[in-house]
């Protein structure tokens, strides 16, 4: 049954899963070492407690840790949902659940690709701090 | 009951979850889904932390400073774990589908990464609980 759903939606989708298979290794290849060495400078190079306004205001004065963490925000988030949807499509039975379950996902990733984006990209230090 | 009856032929059902057997490949596949699902969620609380730089330092060094309270840490080293985890079994997984004979070694395969995944995280969790005991 679940078989049989799964293969009228690759038929109703065209490549849409072949692709999404493909971005999620490539993605993740990508996200294991970015994400690996985020999670080294700041948990294990930089002592927990010198993170800070500071010290992001110093980290986010030129551009390159900011393009570092846009793409980051971007492959994680999407790898993260596409994992979620992949996951929903296997547990919930229901085709209205999934529906809204994808629908969900999409405003999260809209909303959250907004947010991220816009303080990665506008933060600007006030001064004196 | 009528919905796992596709599933009671290839294994028995456990709850939410189908049991293939129990074997390596099954166990493997669970964890990734679980250690994926806490990692996107904590991806989502940490852009909503981030997005507080635009608030000013106040806030923002409040709010990151509950992540270096002694039990907060500990909690990272279990998102450490899951981090490593979801990685190496990703690379387990792409190994799998890319080389041919990769589904032939699955098992070793599984093994080594239960290897990498205690090299890599054993001394991150050192590094990360060193402050809990200054």
């Amino acid at each position: 049954m679940i078989y049989e759903a799964s293969a009228r939606s690759r038929a109703r989708n065209g490549n849409f899963e072949l692709w999404s298979w493909l971005f999620m290794r490539v993605s993740g290849i990508i996200l294991l070492l970015m994400v690996l060495l985020h999670f080294a400078i700041m948990h294990v190079t930089t002592p927990p407690e010198d993170v800070n306004y500071a010290w992001v205001a110093g980290r986010y004065a030129t551009s390159g840790w900011r393009i570092y963490d846009i793409v980051v925000l971007f492959l994680g988030l999407i790898h993260g949902l596409n994992g979620v949807r992949v996951v929903s499509d296997d547990l919930i039975h229901s085709r209205g659940w999934r529906v809204v379950v994808v629908a969900v996902l999409y405003v999260v990733a809209f909303l959250f690709l907004v947010i991220g984006a816009q303080v990665i990209l506008s933060f600007q230090p006030v001064a004196g701090s | 009951m009528g919905r796992w009856n596709v599933s009671v032929d290839r294994g028995r059902a456990w709850g939410w979850a189908v049991i293939y057997r129990g074997q390596t490949g099954q166990w493997a596949q669970l964890l990734h889904r679980i250690t994926g699902l806490g990692v996107v969620l904590f991806l989502l609380l940490h852009i909503l932390d981030t997005a507080l730089l635009g608030f000013g330092p106040g806030i923002y060094d409040t709010v990151v400073a509950w992540y270096h309270l002694p039990w907060v840490l500990v909690i990272e080293v279990f998102l450490a774990a899951a981090v490593i985890y979801h990685a190496i079994n990703g690379i387990r997984v792409t190994i799998i589908d890319f080389w041919d004979k990769g589904s032939l070694h699955q098992e070793a395969i599984f093994w080594i990464g239960v290897v990498v995944f205690f090299v890599l995280l054993l001394p991150t969790a050192y590094f990360m609980l060193v402050p809990v005991f200054r």
